[in-house]
């Protein structure tokens, strides 16, 4: 710490990277044990009566499930390493083309999401936590709660019943067939490939999918912001710089503005980082109510299959994206507060 | 017995306006889905898996009517008499996977913030990777596994959910034993001679536990969640075994488009209910038992030898 300042801060950062090894090893580890150990053959699990014995038995040869366990494991991590993330068993591809062929359309419903979660969320915080206890504040504390208790199948299906009916919106999958038929894969991001093509009924049917969607999960992660911002104003307003601003006979509005509203806003960036582990969680579900052709769909299909090299490939390639977004948030924080850089 | 009342009353006696109104609140809600859950079998019309009474079956998604208030779903079950038993299956499954995540985090983070060392870096490691892993995938994960041993009961979703609760109890119980262990009073007990066991039981136990009941409210209202929406992707309990709201749900999905609401309404309104009210349990209870958030009652102060003539300060207000 001698060096202090801004000096400090690659050395922050290269402590915070070498932490990510033995992190994302451990997570590897889990996986691999969790899914290794338990009882029963992972390939008569996914393959059993399609096969014969023997042909089953040259697949658990193929695929090295008869050398001693210590191997496979061995196996697993130097493939990962390799950034190889495995075959499935039901279909036979390759986990990483099953990523990138579904990975897009849960990338823009996630980031979708956190659009609706931060447009609505932010403000409707920081109005809860400027006035303690008033009746906006009741109000939307309870918003926040039942946003939070409100299952996303249930809100989906609500708004399915409710909204899309009525208004004749779209309920299923990310664009009709013939958007799809239309737009050609250049990212394997739907909504970027239809702006890409400059088709505007396409961008249009794009969009209508992604509305009910995108405000299920959203929906979600807003209740978070909700509570977290409105303690952070609660505490921020109880701060001493806040208290010495008044003092010194500054108008109210502008201490709630510029000593209050900014620095409640600080750790909303850690949370958002945190909060991106709740939205893959969260789009599993929203994809399986609105049939959103994403990973996590993909992944229910496979654990229906019993497919376990499909199973431990996807959760590995998850595992890792919330490991290096959690870094990468971390970095960013530091960059932005100080204090962070101890 | 003047102590455990006041204990338990505390968080009612210290609150004051809206915190106080919404821990009442959840609490009301609660011992509603309680007294469901423990009565299923004589508040609800039937069984949860009946599709027929006195050998006239139901109809297949009826609409609400006075036989069945409800209505049916398209597996011809009674969805009142679902939705009642639903609170049943989760009432089984949040006690049972809470009180396993009690049972074995508290320990180990107890134990893992006294000792220390290598022990404790491995365990720290450990939690933190699956802490930091998506919870609901994890639990996704588990439950592949564990339906596949067990099959789709109770005991097998229990045990899911307690695998990603517990590294948060330990986790909450480890850091408070680092501070607590600090203490004088431990240093003091050290020094008359008490062995480790009897600090960590005597001393620190009482101290540590203290964050529990808000994260194991908090954490059940999350169970409830989670038991819902493994339900919801077929990963949880079957319909024949037991009611589950999630797993009804979506059923009501595929009913959704023909304006069928009934199948999917009430079981998703249970849903919601019994987890906002043991949230508003979880967060009454923080805002009392939180110093940094807590806003006392101002009792009103009696000054002794006081003549009875004179007002006093409170009754101004």
């Amino acid at each position: 710490m001698s060096r202090g300042g801004s000096g400090s801060l690659p050395r922050y950062i290269l402590q915070r990277v070498l932490l990510v090894i033995p992190m994302i090893w451990v997570i590897l580890t889990v996986v691999f044990l969790v899914l290794r150990v338990a009882p029963g053959d992972p390939v008569s699990a996914a393959l059993g009566g399609k096969l014969d014995p023997q042909a089953l038995a040259q697949a658990r040869d193929r695929l090295g499930f008869n050398r001693p366990l210590i191997a496979q494991y061995w196996d697993y991590l130097s493939s990962v390493a390799h950034l190889d993330f495995g075959t499935t068993f039901s279909d036979n591809q390759p986990v990483l083309r099953v990523v990138r062929d579904n990975g897009g359309a849960t990338l823009s419903l996630t980031l979708a999401a956190f659009v609706v979660a931060l447009v609505v969320g932010i403000p409707l915080g920081l109005v809860a936590g400027r006035y303690r206890d008033s009746f906006p504040d009741a109000v939307i504390r309870l918003f926040g709660i039942l946003s939070y208790a409100a299952p996303i199948f249930f809100v989906g299906f609500l708004l399915q019943v409710y909204v899309a009916a009525p208004l004749g919106l779209p309920t299923s999958g990310d664009a009709s067939p013939i958007t799809i038929f239309e737009v050609k894969p250049k990212t394997h991001i739907l909504l970027v490939d239809a702006l890409l093509s400059g088709n505007g009924t396409a961008i249009e049917d794009v969009l209508k999918h992604l509305l009910l969607p995108a405000l299920t999960l959203g929906l979600l992660i807003c209740g978070v912001f909700i509570r977290l911002v409105r303690v952070n104003m609660l505490m921020t307003m109880q701060a001493d710089y806040v208290e010495a601003a008044e003092a010194r006979g500054i108008r109210r509005r502008n201490v709630t503005w510029r000593h209050g509203f900014r620095n409640a806003l600080v750790p909303v960036i850690t949370v958002i980082g945190l909060q991106f582990a709740l939205l893959l969680g969260g789009a599993v579900l929203t994809e399986a109510t609105f049939n959103w052709p994403g990973l996590g769909q993909k992944l229910v299909l496979y654990i229906n299959n019993r497919d376990y090299g499909a199973v431990q490939g996807i959760v590995t390639i998850f595992a890792i994206a919330v490991v290096l977004i959690s870094l990468l948030v971390d970095i960013i924080n530091a960059l932005i507060d100080p204090r962070v850089r101890y | 017995m003047a102590g455990l009342r006041s204990t338990l009353t505390r968080p009612f006696t210290d609150t004051v306006g809206l915190a106080r109104w919404m821990l009442v609140g959840g609490v009301v809600l609660t011992v509603i889905f309680v007294i469901l859950a423990i009565f299923a079998p004589w508040i609800a019309p039937y069984g949860f898996a009946q599709a027929s009474a006195h050998g006239v079956p139901f109809p297949k998604v009826g609409h609400p009517s006075s036989a069945h208030w409800f209505g049916t779903d398209r597996l011809f079950f009674d969805v009142l008499s679902r939705t009642i038993w639903g609170a049943r299956t989760a009432m089984e499954v949040v006690i049972l996977s809470i009180f396993v995540c009690v049972v074995i985090g508290v320990p180990l983070g107890l134990a893992s913030g006294y000792y220390g060392g290598w022990f404790d870096r491995i365990l720290v490691l450990i939690m933190d990777a699956l802490y930091a892993f998506p919870s609901f995938l994890l639990a996704i994960v588990f439950s592949f596994l564990l339906t596949n041993a067990f099959g789709g009961s109770v005991l097998a979703v229990s045990m899911s959910l307690t695998a990603i609760y517990i590294p948060q109890y330990f986790r909450v119980v480890r850091n408070t034993t680092l501070s607590a262990k600090e203490a004088t009073y431990v240093e003091a007990a050290r020094a008359i001679g008490a062995s480790d066991f009897a600090i960590m039981r005597r001393y620190l136990f009482g101290n540590v536990v203290q964050s529990v009941p808000v994260l194991g409210t908090l954490n059940a209202a999350d169970a409830i969640l989670t038991l819902a929406g493994l339900g919801f992707l077929g990963l949880g309990i079957q319909s024949t075994d037991a009611a589950e709201w999630g797993h009804d749900l979506n059923r009501a999905l595929a009913d959704a488009g023909s304006g069928v609401w009934w199948t999917g309404l009430y079981p998703g309104l249970a849903i919601v209910l019994l987890v906002t009210a043991l949230t508003l349990v979880g967060e009454g209870l923080n805002e009392t038992l939180n110093p940094t958030l807590r806003r006392r009652r101002l009792l009103p102060v009696v000054m002794p030898g006081r003549p009875a003539d004179l007002p006093t300060g409170e009754e101004k207000h």
